[in-house]
């Protein structure tokens, strides 16, 4: 055989022009030398435009003051602070939007695709409605709705919805009655990490305790426990002590134009926020009836012939491997709402986005500003990539 | 196999298509600045070239100066008004949300003070004020539309400031109407100063300058305030109507123009303090000296032509005018159009399709309208306001 190939091998040469191999690595570098051309030109374009017009291309304005207020923030900012704190407002502001959307959306999206399982012929088709509702209707009309014709139809601040000095609800908002430092609150500080400490220790020691009983190893409500225990009991101990409370009731009450005191949602993250959490569920809550649906039958009726009840085997034997199935495609949704955050522009809030079109707007500084927005959401896209991969690979069936 | 010659076959494709298409740019490239042409494989020649003709950064090698060259013929060539020309109609960056200023009425039809600018402009040009295609900007989308050239001009109730005469890359024309900020509040609120609003939720529109000086009045007060910042002016309008905010701040103009859209107008005042100076005129890309030119100089005959009282009505007679003012000015005398690239009876047009800038105003806020706004710093400069066309010489 070898020999017999070694005879034809001469005759057989392909030329190199007829050679996939080859011509497979050319096309290749070819593609890559326009995608280079194009990109090298598109940018020598806009340079060259930037250049025209005087526009300066360098990041030093950064550090200059941006001079626009921003609605809300969770940090310090007013309008002396520089454009670079006005992008962390930004951010912040859009980190904080995307987090609790995805909590609240996840736990009702979970609630709605159970309950579109249900036998319940009510609740089966009201889940059913909801979901073809929100999942069929774009979000920005969805927003824009929950804000022009919701929340800013709300009574005024003067008429608000209110129990004084506990909560108070009207088109600026909410505002709630809410725990803060009172004088002793600096004795207490070093409580709440020993707390903390007691809490580990707990922990480990529920643990260990666990093994040896050779039952499940579920300690984190005992420890959850002691921390509690230790913060009330030293809580009540300075309060005893020193005689003012270390964290005291901070209570929302009109004054002048608005309500001061306590902590206040406004209008525009409310907006947002239903908005976000009530699109992205209908669409989680699909993804979690077809992750169900995906567990066999047998499992189900197995676990009833064991005398689980419904919600045991829902919780313990379905949910669990329905998990499987439901991770990845809820990566997407989360994914999703992190970016459709930036809709919040219609609503008024002040995102990454709206901030950095204002920024934009002030500066001038279009591409520069573009570029950082751009690395900001791809970070946090990425991020989230991240830890949904490693949660997956934590749940994926081990095979051995 | 086949998917991969396929591959092949289209790369080669358009690696020529490409080559093509630079060679295309390049040959275009020559009558305009022919020295840039050459110098696409002589680093020797092309680089000391390009640090001639392109000032601030001089060009490492060839390579990148030959790639930046197709966009250079616009730059100062003039050649925004031949783009104009070209495409058959002017594209002005306009409001649509601002009544009297720039909306669209109930026919259907783009009108107000600053639009009738624009189609000054497309008289001009054209001798039809309707060959003008009208883009809506919000205040925050306004400058990159004039940047990246979308629009040919943007006459939309815009500040002239330093910033956006250096770091936005533009140019101003000269002011059409001198503006201040101004806040409204309800009037049973009973507010007269900014330190009555201390603690007041206000709402304001991004990217403008009104969303600057507020902050900066307060500051300078000492009092503080909420902000409830809107895209547009809709937005920020409407939250106000609903009792979001206490007061809403934008320019005097802006606040009387939407004062009438609100559930009703005659609840609300504007109150008696100036946060700042708003002179509000037309914008072009910076780089073009010959379309700055035009505009302005559109503006300015609009001005003249109130001051020598030539109006829509009487602008045919005034052609056997004795005065040689008027003369040049419609240019019956002189070749002061063809300096700017247009026909010497630009003037004429213009005037005939919107008559002068007396009769513009007149016509959308003049005291015939709901909006009313007295001529007061807009009067012309002989009745002790600022608006003073210069010399048609
Ligand atoms: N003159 C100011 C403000 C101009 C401005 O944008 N005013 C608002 C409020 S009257 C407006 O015209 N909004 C209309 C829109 O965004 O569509 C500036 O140039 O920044």
């Amino acid at each position: 055989m070898a020999q017999l190939d070694n005879k034809l091998q001469p005759s057989k040469a392909i030329p190199f022009y007829r050679n996939v191999k080859v011509l497979a690595l050319v096309a290749q570098i070819a593609f890559l030398l326009i995608l280079g051309l194009l990109f090298w030109w598109l940018i020598g374009n806009m340079l060259s435009s930037l250049r025209r017009s005087n526009i300066p291309l360098s990041f030093d304005f950064l550090p200059q003051t941006a001079g626009f207020e921003i609605a809300e923030s969770s940090i310090r900012y007013s309008a002396t602070d520089s454009y670079g704190r006005a992008f962390l407002v930004g951010i912040l502001n859009t980190l904080r939007i995307a987090v609790l959307g995805i909590i609240l959306s996840t736990i009702f999206g979970i609630i709605i695709g159970i309950g579109r399982l249900s036998s319940n012929w009510l609740l089966r088709n009201l889940a059913g409605a909801y979901v073809e509702l929100f999942r069929n209707t774009p979000l920005a009309v969805q927003l824009i709705f929950w804000f022009v014709a919701v929340i800013l139809k709300l009574p005024r601040v003067r008429d608000a919805i209110a129990i004084d000095g506990i909560f108070a609800l009207s088109n600026r908002g909410l505002t709630l009655a809410w725990p803060v430092a009172g004088e002793s609150y600096a004795a207490w500080s070093i409580w709440f990490w020993v707390g903390l400490v007691v809490g580990v220790i707990a922990y480990v020691l529920r643990r260990q305790q666990l093994q040896r009983l050779d039952r499940p190893l579920v300690a984190w409500p005992v420890a959850w426990l002691a921390v509690l225990a230790t913060w009330l009991v030293s809580w009540l101990g300075v309060w005893l002590f020193t005689g003012s409370s270390p964290l005291v009731i901070d209570q929302p009450h009109l004054s002048g134009f608005n309500y001061i005191g306590g902590v206040s949602i406004t209008a525009a993250f409310f907006a947002l926020l239903l908005g976000l959490t009530c699109y992205t569920a209908a669409f989680i809550a699909e993804i979690v009836r077809a992750g169900i649906l995906a567990v066999s039958k047998g499992q189900r009726e197995a676990a009833q012939a064991l005398g689980f009840t419904p919600f045991q085997t829902m919780r313990l034997i379905i949910f669990p491997q329905a998990l499987r199935v439901i991770i990845p495609p809820l990566t997407n949704q989360y994914l999703n709402l992190t970016k459709n955050s930036s809709l919040g522009i219609l609503v008024s809030f002040p995102d990454l986005f709206f901030v950095t079109t204002t920024i934009n707007n002030q500066s001038g500084r279009a591409v520069q500003v573009i570029l950082i927005m751009m690395a900001c959401y791809l970070a946090m896209s990425l991020l989230i990539s991240l830890f949904a991969n490693i949660y997956n690979s934590r749940m994926r069936l081990k095979e051995r | 196999m086949k998917v991969n010659r396929f591959l092949g076959f289209v790369s080669v494709l358009l690696l020529a298509a490409f080559v093509a298409a630079c060679s295309n740019q390049a040959a275009t490239n020559e009558p305009s600045s022919p020295v840039e042409a050459a110098p696409t494989d002589a680093p020797a020649i092309g680089a000391p070239v390009a640090a001639a003709t392109e000032a601030p950064a001089p060009a490492p090698t060839a390579a990148p100066q030959a790639t930046t060259a197709p966009a250079a013929p616009t730059a100062s060539g003039g050649s925004t008004l031949q783009t104009i020309k070209d495409r058959g109609e002017l594209i002005c960056g306009s409001n649509d949300q601002v009544p009297g200023f720039g909306s669209v009425d109930a026919s259907g039809q783009t009108v107000g003070f600053d639009i009738d600018f624009c189609r000054a402009l497309a008289a001009a040009i054209f001798g039809d004020p309707n060959k003008v295609t009208f883009r809506p900007l919000t205040a925050q989308e306004r400058f990159t539309a004039v940047q990246s050239g979308e629009v040919d001009v943007l006459i939309r109730n815009t500040t002239n400031t330093l910033t956006r005469e250096t770091v936005n890359g533009m140019d101003f024309a000269p002011t059409n109407f001198f503006d201040g900020q101004g806040i409204m509040v309800r009037k049973s609120d009973n507010l007269n100063t900014i330190s009555d609003l201390d603690g007041a939720t206000i709402c304001v529109q991004s990217g403008t300058t009104t969303e600057l000086n507020l902050a900066d009045a307060f500051r300078a007060v000492g009092a503080s305030f909420t902000p409830a910042v809107f895209e547009d002016a809709n937005g920020t309008f409407s939250a106000y109507d609903a009792g979001q905010c206490d007061a809403v701040t934008t320019d005097k103009s802006g606040l009387a123009s939407r004062r009438l859209s609100l559930s009703s107008p005659e609840d609300h005042v504007i109150m008696d303090v100036t946060l700042s100076k708003e002179p509000l005129a037309p914008a072009v890309l910076q780089g073009d000296a010959q379309w700055r030119d035009i505009v302005t100089w559109v503006i300015y005959g609009l001005f003249n032509a109130e001051e020598y009282g030539v109006t829509q009505a009487n602008v045919q007679e005034q052609l056997s005018s004795d005065d040689p003012n008027i003369r040049r000015l419609l240019g019956v005398e002189g070749e002061l159009g063809a300096g700017l690239g247009l026909d010497n009876d630009f003037m004429v047009k213009v005037i005939s399709a919107v008559g002068n800038y007396g009769e513009i105003y007149d016509r959308h806020l003049g005291p015939n309208t709901p909006i009313n706004i007295p001529r007061g710093p807009n009067a012309q400069y002989t009745d002790g306001g600022l608006i003073y066309g210069m010399p048609f010489r």
